[in-house]
């Protein structure tokens, strides 16, 4: 088998704030079809990574790849991008085929007269993330989860290879974030995508996740989830006692210090 | 005013009708292609929920007009400097909402107050000064319809070549700024055109009641539709009907057109509302 092309290559990258450094000498290749989750408390530079990647956000160092091209310019479409899920007006005047549809024409000037196949391309789409029972229902009126299916499915427009998901589950509940993460699972591994997926809470894609990227302390540490989620480890990164405790099958952490409210951060063990 | 001086300010000249409506058929012109701009316009204002930013520049708009009074030159190129100033300074400062509308309040009395000094410095036709608050435009010489006309299809004609990338911006700027959406730009280049929008319906409905093309038929447009094609068409539809009706029912009398328009808009709205409501009821019934 020939080495595919990395989807995603950082190189030497540092970012910092005034004087205090975030991180600094980050170095992550990602493998098609892999997926890398990044942890960390809040502040530390998880959301600016992504944006680096997009290009809407300059690092204080290092250069970054995505699908073989060196980011320059701001935004990307052939990166798949899911934000955070926030909850749309009532009134909002969108459908979710809609929604959906920015991904596929939101971005083109000229008259705003549909080629042929965008439609096809929405209903598919819509088809894709389980959403064409409610396609042309107010988006306003759908639920939060609802709402993050289309979102996906905008993401998904054009086949991405690379897909950047910045805490796509933040306030669904667990049935609705078990949705999210597997139609995020089937698309990496149906089209060989790479994932890089920013989140608070490990759990919900601890079975998917390949390697962890864990920011903090003006530091990081990269590596797989038994690697990673380990007492020593993660006490060393953040300079103060931190411990992994095991409970039944699960692995909790505790004692993380971090700026907001829910200092814990719950993880599993691998293998 | 007794009756019959109020039916003869209503309905004075419904026996010549045919003549006057000859004489005014440039000003329902006008006044029809503000309204379908106004709509279409008022879709990205209310999505962007830029209703005050729109008082603003027209306040700003009129300081412009009522200087060019003063000073002797054109008052629609007068309107549409203070427009695009203000336009400029609201896009350039108020990037977050929040800062936009303290923006917004401290702009707006200052282009009101500006406007009135030079309209009081003025000596002119006294019939010109009132018409750039309340509006007039079966007033306006033919030259300045001319330009008005001339803006206005400008205006419709960039809209429609920023329309998708404008309403991905509008609904969704991270994702669109994620898509290569250029917001910046996007950004600017709405406020660019909504300030010419302004300045063309102060002269035609006055800086005061030019939410009532602007951000009116939009609203009531979004009461009743969530398509990405039947919002827009209702709203300009909404918004010619203003027009074109508030025009073709003021010249029956003597009354000025703006009252007419605000009217026949914000019946169109309660309608809307009502008629939203009532359907809402029924889907939650189902």
């Amino acid at each position: 088998m020939t080495p595919a092309p990395s989807p995603l290559r950082i190189s030497g990258a540092a970012l910092r704030r005034g004087t205090r450094e975030l991180w600094s000498g980050l170095d992550l290749e990602l493998a098609p079809g892999e997926l890398v989750a990044v942890l960390g408390p809040s502040g530390s530079g998880k959301t600016t990574l992504l944006r680096a990647i997009l290009g809407l956000e300059r690092l204080s160092e290092g250069s970054v790849t995505a699908l073989g091209r060196r980011v320059t310019r701001p935004g990307n479409r052939r990166v798949g991008y899911i934000p955070q899920q926030r909850p749309l007006p009532r009134e909002t005047s969108l459908r979710a085929r809609d929604l959906v549809g920015l991904g596929v024409d939101g971005h083109r000037f000229g008259l705003p007269i549909p080629r042929r196949g965008d439609r096809a391309r929405i209903d598919a789409l819509l088809g894709e993330v389980g959403a064409a029972a409610f396609a042309d229902r107010p988006v306003g009126l759908l639920s939060g989860g609802e709402q993050q299916r289309l979102r996906v499915g905008q993401a998904l427009a054009d086949d991405p290879k690379l897909l950047l998901c910045d805490e796509p589950l933040t306030s669904l509940d667990l049935a609705n974030q078990q949705a999210i993460v597997s139609l995020i699972d089937r698309h990496r591994r149906e089209k060989d995508a790479a994932v890089l997926f920013v989140t608070h809470d490990i759990n919900p894609v601890l079975d998917s996740v390949d390697r962890i990227l864990y920011l903090a302390g003006g530091r990081f540490t990269l590596g797989r989830p038994a690697d990673v989620l380990d007492s020593a480890v993660l006490s060393e990164l953040y300079g103060a006692p931190v411990y992994v405790l095991r409970a039944g099958d699960r692995l909790v952490v505790v004692g993380a210090p971090d700026a907001e409210a829910s200092p814990h951060h719950h993880g599993e063990e691998h293998g | 005013m007794n009756g019959d001086a109020i039916g003869n300010a209503l309905f004075g000249g419904i026996s010549q009708y045919g003549a006057i409506l000859a004489l005014v058929q440039n000003s329902v012109w006008a006044g029809a292609l503000l309204g379908l701009v106004g709509g279409l316009i008022g879709v990205f204002v209310m999505q962007r929920d830029m209703a005050f930013a729109v008082h603003g520049i027209s306040e700003l708009s009129f300081a412009g007009a009522a200087a060019a009074l003063l000073f002797g030159f054109d008052i629609v190129t007068g309107s549409i400097i203070g427009s695009l100033i203000a336009a400029g300074l609201i896009g350039w400062l108020g990037v977050r909402a929040r800062d936009r509308n303290s923006i917004i309040g401290v702009l707006m009395p200052f282009g009101l107050g500006l406007g009135i000094l030079f309209l009081s410095l003025y000596n002119g036709r006294s019939a010109n000064r009132f018409s750039l608050l309340t509006g007039q435009i079966v007033s306006v010489q033919s030259a300045q319809l001319t330009a008005l006309a001339v803006i206005s299809t400008v205006v419709l004609v960039a809209l429609l070549l920023m329309w998708r990338p404008l309403r991905f911006d509008s609904l969704d700027p991270q994702s669109a700024a994620a898509r290569g959406v250029p917001s910046t730009w996007v950004s600017f280049g709405f406020m660019l055109l909504l300030g010419l929008v302004v300045a063309v319906a102060v002269h035609i409905i006055g800086a005061l009641l030019v939410l009532a093309l602007l951000v009116t038929p939009a609203a009531a447009a979004m009461r009743v539709a969530t398509g990405p094609l039947a919002v827009p068409v209702l709203a300009a539809a909404f918004g010619v009907a203003s027009a074109v009706g508030g025009i073709l029912l003021a010249v029956m009398g003597t009354l000025p057109v703006s009252p007419y328009i605000t009217t026949i808009s914000f019946l169109i709205y309660l309608v809307c509302r009502i008629v939203g409501a009532a359907r809402e009821r029924q889907t939650r019934a189902l």
